[in-house]
C-alpha cells in the first residue's frame, strides 16, 4: 500500500540466489557427508561403528524426505512470489487452511514418530555398556575375518582404560601388561573396554571403530568394540581437558590373534612396571607422550583408582609444570 | 487492471486470521486483563514481583536438586542425624512462623494506616529474623567447630549451601525491612511506600515457604538417613 | 592489600594479548577524551547513559552486541587460523592462550553479542508493539543493560589483566576447579556471568510482566504481534532458567573460594550432576536465542510478503509448545556420558519432538510468502536465506538426537557446524534482519540497501565457505578445540573452513562500511513518514524515532494487525482519523541508579576475582547505599505537558497526511 522506498527492485536478485546458492548449498552438504566416506565415521571397521553409521544414514535419509523438498519449495515460493512476477496468483487473503494445519502438523509427528522408534532402538541396542554380541547376528556390515587358528566364538578381551594429563593409559588386566597411548587388540575379538579418569573427564574415541564414551574420576564407564579389519585406528580424546589435550591421541592397532600373542610376549620382556609408584610417576601433568610399554603391572591399580584410593591426579603445580601451563593469577 | 484492486483485503479487516471471534468492545473490560489496556501500577508491581519470587524458587530449586543429588555423599564423614538438633530447629522454625504472622499484622496496621503499629509489628518481626539468623549462625559454628564444616564432604557441601542461600536471603530482607521501617517513618504511607511494602511482605511470606521445604526435606527426611 | 593481583598479571611477554589490550585501551581513551573535549559528555549522559527509555536501552544493547559480536570473530579468525596452520606444526598460539581464545569466543558469542543482541532488539520493539510507552520497569530495564556491560567488561579485562577461563565455555568440573584450574580466568568467567546474569533475569521479569500485563486497550493475547508472543516465551524460559544458571556457577564459585566439594573428585563431589544443572539452562538459553528470532522472522515476512501472518494462531501454538518442550531435552548435550539406554532414548525422542514445532513455523512462514507480493529488501532476503540455512541445522541437529549417532559425531567438528548453523542461519540471521528492519524507526534513516546486500551475500557465502567443512571434518573424526592436530585426513576440511573465514572478514567490513556510508548519506535515505516498509503492526504507526512517550494517546486495538486496520481506514475515507484529544503525560525519569550500580558491580567483581576482601565489602556496602538512595527519591515522574504532546502529535500526522493526499486514489507509488 504505502510505497516501499527501500530502493530494491524487488524479486532481483532472488534468480541468483535460487539457482546458484541454493544448489550450491545441497551440492555442498552433500560433498561433506561423501568426503566423510573415507577414513571416518562413514567407514567403519568394526560392529559397533558399523551399526551406527547404519542409523546415522538412516535418519539422514528419513529428515531429508521432508527437509530436502521444503527447502526447494522455499527457495520456489521465494522465486515466483517476488513482487515483479506478473504471473503469479496473489492471494492476500491465504491466511488460514484447515488443511495445510493438518499438513504441517501430522507430516512431521509422523516422521517424528518413525525416528522415534529408531531412537529407541538404537538407543538400547547400541548403548556402549552392552556387549557386541547382541549386535553381531543382527549386523549386515560385520564381515568376520576368520582366521585358521583363532576359535570362531573369541573370548573377549578385557582392556582397562584411565585418562591421565595428558595421555591414555590401557592396562590389560589378563594379560598383566600395560601400555600408553597405543593398544593393541586382536581382529575379530571383542574388546570390553572399563573406563576410568585419573583426574578431569575425558572421553575415549576411536572413530573408525565405535561410539565414544566419558571417562571420569571415581566412576567406570564401559565400551564394547570389535575390530573387523586389520590396521592402525586412530583414537583420541573427545572431551577438552586442559592443555595438553591437543596430544591426546593414540593409535589402536587391530591385528592378528597370533602376532597379538607375540606382542604380548615380547612387552612382557622388557620395559618399565607400573606399580603405585610407576603410576603416581605417569599422573604428574605431562604432554606429547611417545607410546611405551610396560612389562607388569599391579594388579590393583585400576581399582584403586577408581575407588579414590589412589587420590586424583595433581593439577599444574609451579614444580612439575613446564613452561606452557603455567596459569596466570594462581596463588 | 490496477493490481491493487486484486490487492485489497477485502473487508475482512477484522479479523484478518480468521479468528472467528466476535467485535466485543474492550473498553469495559477491567484492566491488566486481557482487553482492558495497561494495569494499574499497584498491579504491575506486584505481578512483577510475584515473577521474580517464582524465579527465586527455581534457583532454590537448583540448591534442593543438588542437595537430593548429594544427600547420601557423606565421604565417611558425619550425616544429617549425626549433626541435626531438632530442637534448634523447631525454635528456627517457630521464629520464622511467628515473624510471617507479625509480617501480617504490618500488613494489617499498614491497611489501617496507624504508623504506631506498622512499626511496632515491622521491629517484631525483625527481631524474630535476627533470632532465626542467630540460631541458625550458632548451629554453623557448632558444626564447623566439630570439623562438620562445608569442606568436610559433598554433603555438607550442599547443606551449608541451601540453607545459607537461605539464611542469607533472611538478611536481604531483614536489610531491605530496616529500610522500609525508616521509609514508612520519614515518608508515611505514600503509593510508592504502599507497594514496596506490599511487596516485602510477599518476599518474606515466600520465604517462609521455602524454610518449610527445607525443613521438610533437608531435617525432616535427612534425618531418616 | 590488593589481593592477588600483581604486575605479573599483566602479559608482558605474550605480544598479541599486550598489543590488543593496548589498542584497545587506546581506541577507548580516545573516544572518551573526544567525546568529553567535544562536549558531549552532558548529552551522552542524560540521554542516553543514565537513560530509562527502551528505546534507548535497546539501541544501547544492539550497540554492545554488536561490538561484542565483533570481538568473538576475531577470536574465531584466531582459532580457524590456528587450527589451519597448526598441521603437524605448533601454530601461532601456544595452548594456554589458544585455550583462552575458543573459551572467550564461545562465552563472548552468546553471553555478550547474542544475547544483548536479541534483548536490545526486544527492548526496542516490543513496548512499541503493544501500543504502550515503555515496559513494566523502566529504571530496572536500565540497571539491566548496565549489569550486562559490567559482566562484558570483565571478560574483556581478562585479556590484559590475568588471564581467562581455559575450559571452554561451558567450565564442566572437574577441570574448571581450582586443582586444575588454579589461576582467574575461571573466577573471571563466574563473576562475570553471575553479574550480568542477574541483569538478565531481571529483563526476563521486566518483559513477562509487560507483555503479560501492560498492552494496549483492546489488545487481547490473540491479537499481539508473533513477535511480541515469542518474546513472551523467550522471557518466561529466561526467568525460569537463568535461576538455574545462577545456582551452578555459585555452586562452582564456592567450591573455587571455600572449598565446597559440590563437583570434585574428592569428598563426593558429583561432577556429572554440574553437567546435567547447567545444561538444564543450556538447552532453554539457546531457545531464548531462538525464539525472538522466529518472531523477527514473522514480522519481516509477513510485512515484505503484503500478507498477514498464515496460521497465527498454529504459530502461538508452536512457540508455547516449543517454549516448554526446550525444557525437557537437555541431556541429549550429554548422551555420551553413559546413561543408558531408556534415558537415552526418552530425551532423544523429546528432542526430535521439538523439531515438530519448529517444521509448523518453518511451513507457516512459508504459506505466508504463498500467494504474496515479495519485496527484495535486505531484511526479507535475510529471511529466505535462514530458512534454508535453519532447515539444514535443524536436520543436523535432529541427526545428533539420535543417540547412536551422537556417539560418533558428539563433540566433534560436526557438532561444532550443527550449533554455528543454528545460532549464525537462526540468531545472527534474525539480528541482521531485525536491525536493517528497525533501523529507521530508531534512526530516522534507512540503511544503505546496496552495501546491506553485500554484507547479505558475503555472511550467507561465507557461512557456508567455513561450515560445511567443518560437517566434513566432524564425519572424519575431528573432535573440537584442537590446538594442533597431524591427523592428515582432516587438513583440506580445516585448510577450507579457514579460507572461508575471508568471506566473513570481508562481510564484517561491509557492515562497517554500510553504517558509515548510511550516515554520511542519512538525509537521502531519511524516513519522513515513519512507514519505511509498508509495515503491518503499531511501531510504524510512530514518527521515526518516536518520541519519548511512544504514542500520544495509547492506541485502540480493534483486531491483530493494528496498524494495518488503521491505514486501511484512512486510505478508504482518504483522510486521517479525528486529532485525539490530547492530555499531559507522565513518563519516569531518568536515573544514574543502572549505570552507578554497575559501576560498582565492576569493581566488586573485580575485587572478588583478585580476592581484594576490603574492595568487595566497599563494593556491597556501595551497592546497598545506591539502592536506598534511589529508594529515597521523591519525584519518580515528570510530565510532558499536552501543548508539547499536541506539537509532536502533529509533526506525526503531517508528512501522513500529505502523504493521503498525494495518493488519493490509494495508489501505491
Amino acid at each position: 500500500m504505502l510505497p516501499s522506498r527501500d530502493g530494491a527492485k524487488a524479486g532481483t536478485p532472488c534468480v541468483v540466489f535460487r539457482t546458484f546458492s541454493g544448489r550450491v548449498t545441497l551440492v555442498s552438504f552433500l560433498a561433506a557427508i561423501l568426503a566423510g566416506c573415507s577414513g571416518g565415521v562413514l567407514e567403519p571397521k568394526g560392529p559397533v561403528g558399523g551399526a551406527n553409521a547404519l542409523i546415522l544414514l538412516d535418519a539422514v535419509c528419513i529428515m531429508c524426505v521432508i527437509g530436502v523438498p521444503t527447502m526447494i519449495a522455499v527457495l520456489v515460493f521465494a522465486w515466483w512470489y517476488r513482487a515483479d512476477n506478473t504471473r503469479a496468483r496473489r492471494r492476500p487473503d491465504f491466511v488460514h487452511s484447515g488443511r495445510i494445519e493438518l499438513l504441517v502438523w501430522s507430516i512431521p509427528i509422523l516422521v517424528i514418530m518413525f525416528l522415534g522408534g529408531v531412537i529407541w532402538i538404537g538407543a538400547h541396542e547400541l548403548d556402549p555398556f552392552h556387549p557386541i554380541s547382541a549386535l553381531a547376528s543382527t549386523n549386515p556390515q560385520e564381515k568376520p575375518n576368520p582366521q585358521p587358528n583363532t576359535p570362531p566364538q573369541s573370548k573377549t578381551l578385557e582392556v582397562q582404560v584411565v585418562s591421565l594429563d595428558w595421555k591414555w593409559l590401557f592396562i590389560y588386566p589378563d594379560q598383566g601388561i600395560a601400555s600408553v597411548n597405543e593398544i593393541v587388540v586382536p581382529v575379530g575379538t571383542p574388546v570390553h573396554f572399563s573406563i576410568t579418569s585419573a583426574s578431569v573427564m575425558n572421553m575415549f574415541f576411536v572413530p573408525q571403530l565405535g561410539s565414544m564414551i566419558a571417562a571420569m574420576n571415581g566412576m567406570v564407564t564401559q565400551l564394547h568394540l570389535q575390530a573387523d579389519h586389520p590396521g592402525d585406528y586412530y583414537g583420541l580424546s573427545s572431551q577438552y581437558s586442559g592443555d595438553g589435550f591437543s596430544g591426546m591421541h593414540f593409535l589402536m592397532r587391530a591385528v592378528p590373534a597370533d602376532e597379538f600373542a607375540r606382542w604380548v610376549a615380547t612387552t612382557k620382556a622388557e620395559g618399565p612396571t607400573l606399580d603405585r609408584a610407576g603410576y603416581e610417576q605417569l599422573a604428574q601433568q605431562s604432554q606429547d607422550v611417545k607410546p611405551f610399554t610396560y612389562r607388569a603391572i599391579d594388579s590393583n591399580i585400576f581399582h584403586a583408582v577408581t575407588t579414590l584410593e589412589i587420590a586424583p591426579g595433581p593439577g599444574p603445580g609451579p614444580s612439575v609444570a613446564p613452561p606452557q601451563v603455567r596459569p596466570r593469577g594462581a596463588d | 487492471m490496477s493490481t491493487v484492486d486484486a490487492f485489497m483485503p477485502s473487508g475482512r479487516g477484522r479479523d484478518p486470521y480468521r479468528l472467528g471471534h466476535g467485535h466485543r468492545e474492550a473498553h469495559h473490560l477491567a484492566r491488566g486483563h486481557g482487553e482492558g489496556g495497561p494495569a494499574r501500577k499497584r498491579v504491575v508491581v506486584a505481578y512483577g514481583f510475584w515473577i521474580f519470587l517464582l524465579s527465586d524458587i527455581v534457583m532454590f530449586s537448583a540448591f534442593f536438586a543438588a542437595h537430593a543429588v548429594l544427600q547420601t555423599a557423606t565421604a565417611g564423614g558425619p550425616t544429617g542425624r549425626d549433626l541435626f538438633d531438632p530442637m534448634s530447629v523447631a525454635l528456627e522454625t517457630a521464629c520464622l512462623l511467628v515473624s510471617s504472622f507479625t509480617c501480617g499484622m504490618s500488613a494489617v496496621a499498614t491497611g489501617a494506616r496507624s504508623q504506631l503499629w506498622t512499626q511496632f509489628f515491622l521491629a517484631v518481626t525483625g527481631v524474630l529474623g535476627v533470632a532465626f539468623l542467630a540460631l541458625e549462625a550458632h548451629d554453623f559454628a557448632g558444626m564447623i567447630a566439630i570439623g562438620a564444616g562445608p569442606q568436610r564432604s559433598a554433603f555438607l557441601s550442599s547443606f551449608f549451601a541451601l540453607v545459607g542461600c537461605h539464611g542469607l536471603h533472611v538478611t536481604a530482607g531483614l536489610l531491605w525491612l530496616g529500610t522500609m521501617m525508616a521509609q514508612v517513618f520519614v515518608k508515611g504511607f505514600r503509593p510508592n511506600i504502599l507497594r514496596r511494602l506490599l511487596c516485602f511482605n510477599l518476599f518474606w511470606h515466600v520465604l517462609d515457604i521455602i524454610w518449610i521445604a527445607i525443613f521438610t526435606m533437608v531435617y525432616l527426611i535427612g534425618e531418616g538417613r | 592489600m590488593l589481593g592477588k593481583l600483581t604486575w605479573g598479571a599483566i602479559p608482558w611477554d605474550q605480544p598479541i594479548p599486550l598489543i590488543a589490550g593496548a589498542v584497545v585501551f587506546a581506541l577507548f581513551f580516545a573516544v572518551v577524551v573526544w567525546v568529553i573535549v567535544k562536549g558531549h559528555l552532558p548529552y551522552l549522559w542524560h540521554e542516553w547513559i543514565t537513560s530509562v527509555d527502551h528505546k534507548r536501552i535497546g539501541v544501547m544493547y544492539v550497540m554492545l552486541g554488536l561490538v561484542m559480536l565483533f570481538r568473538g570473530f576475531i577470536d574465531a579468525l584466531m582459532i580457524r587460523s590456528q587450527q589451519a596452520l597448526a598441521f603437524h606444526a605448533a601454530g601461532y598460539l601456544p595452548p594456554e592462550h589458544y585455550n583462552q581464545v575458543f573459551s572467550a569466543h564461545g562465552t563472548i558469542m552468546i553471553f555478550f553479542a547474542a544475547m544483548p543482541l536479541v534483548i536490545g532488539l526486544m527492548n526496542f520493539a516490543v513496548p512499541l508493539q503493544l501500543g504502550v510507552r515503555d515496559v513494566a520497569f523502566p529504571t530496572l530495564n536500565s540497571t539491566s543493560f548496565w549489569l550486562t556491560a559490567t559482566g562484558a567488561l570483565l571478560v574483556n579485562i581478562s585479556l590484559v589483566i590475568g588471564e581467562f577461563a581455559r575450559t571452554g565455555w561451558l567450565p564442566y568440573p572437574p577441570l574448571s576447579e581450582t586443582q586444575y584450574s588454579p589461576g582467574v580466568g575461571v573466577d573471571y568467567y563466574d563473576w562475570a556471568l553471575l553479574i550480568s546474569g542477574v541483569g538478565t533475569l531481571m529483563t526476563g521479569i521486566n518483559f513477562v510482566t509487560t507483555i503479560l500485563k501492560i498492552r494496549a486497550p483492546g489488545m487481547s493475547y490473540l491479537r499481539m504481534s508473533m513477535f511480541c508472543w515469542t518474546s513472551l516465551a523467550a522471557n518466561l524460559l529466561i526467568v525460569a532458567a537463568f535461576p538455574i544458571l545462577t545456582a551452578t556457577l555459585a555452586m562452582l564459585t564456592l567450591d573455587r573460594y571455600l572449598g565446597f566439594h559440590f563437583f570434585t573428585n574428592e569428598a563426593g563431589g558429583n561432577m556429572m550432576m554440574f553437567i546435567n544443572l547447567i545444561w538444564a539452562w543450556g538447552h532453554p538459553e539457546v531457545y531464548i536465542l531462538v525464539l525472538p528470532a522466529f518472531g523477527i522472522f514473522s514480522e519481516v515476512i509477513s510485512t515484505f510478503s503484503g500478507k498477514p501472518l498464515f496460521g497465527y494462531r498454529s504459530m502461538v501454538i508452536a512457540t508455547m509448545f516449543i517454549c516448554i518442550v526446550s525444557f525437557m531435552v537437555w541431556l541429549h548435550h550429554f548422551f555420551t556420558m553413559g546413561s543408558g539406554g531408556d534415558v537415552n532414548a526418552v530425551f532423544g525422542i523429546a528432542t526430535s519432538v521439538i523439531a515438530v514445532g519448529t517444521g509448523v513455523k518453518v511451513y507457516n512462514w512459508l504459506f505466508t510468502m504463498y500467494g504474496g507480493r515479495i519485496r527484495y529488501a535486505t531484511p526479507m532476503m535475510w529471511s529466505v536465506a535462514f530458512i534454508v540455512t535453519f532447515i539444514i541445522g535443524g536436520m543436523t541437529g535432529v541427526l545428533l538426537a539420535v543417540p547412536p549417532a551422537d556417539f560418533m559425531l558428539h563433540n566433534s567438528l560436526f557438532l561444532v557446524a550443527h550449533f554455528h548453523n543454528v545460532i549464525i542461519g537462526g540468531v545472527v540471521f534474525a539480528v541482521m534482519a531485525g536491525i536493517t528492519y528497525w533501523f529507521p524507526k530508531a534512526f530516522g534513516f534507512r540503511l544503505h540497501e546496496g552495501w546491506g546486500k553485500a554484507v547479505f551475500w558475503l555472511s550467507v557465502v561465507g557461512f557456508y565457505a567455513v561450515f560445511i567443512p567443518l560437517y566434513g571434518a566432524g564425519l572424519l573424526g575431528m573432535t573440537r578445540r584442537l590446538q594442533h592436530y597431524d591427523f592428515a585426513l582432516w587438513r583440506p576440511w580445516v585448510l577450507a573452513a579457514g579460507f572461508g573465514m575471508i568471506f566473513l572478514v570481508g562481510s564484517a567490513v561491509a557492515q562497517v562500511i554500510q553504517l558509515v556510508v548510511s550516515y554520511r548519506q542519512r538525509e537521502l535515505l531519511r524516513d519522513e513518514l515513519g512507514d519505511p516498509w509498508d509495515g503491518r503492526s503499531l511501531e510504524w504507526a510512530t514518527t521515526s524515532p518516536p518520541p519519548a512517550f511512544n504514542f500520544a494517546v495509547l492506541p485502540n486495538v480493534s483486531n491483530e494487525e493494528p496498524y494495518w486496520e488503521m491505514k486501511r481506514g484512512a486510505i478508504e475515507a482518504q483522510q486521517m482519523s479525528a486529532e485525539p484529544d490530547y492530555k499531559p503525560i507522565e513518563m519516569p525519569h531518568n536515573s544514574p541508579t543502572g549505570f552507578i550500580t554497575a559501576f560498582f558491580s565492576t569493581i566488586t567483581g573485580f575485587a572478588l576475582i583478585w580476592h581484594i576482601w576490603w574492595l568487595v565489602g566497599v563494593g556491597l556496602v556501595a551497592a546497598y547505599a545506591v539502592f536506598v538512595w534511589f529508594a529515597w527519591r521523591d519525584i519518580e515522574e515528570y510530565e510532558i505537558p499536552a501543548a508539547e504532546v499536541a506539537r509532536l502529535d502533529r509533526e506525526r500526522r503531517a508528512p501522513r497526511a500529505r502523504w493521503l493526499e498525494r495518493n488519493a486514489a490509494g495508489r501505491p507509488a
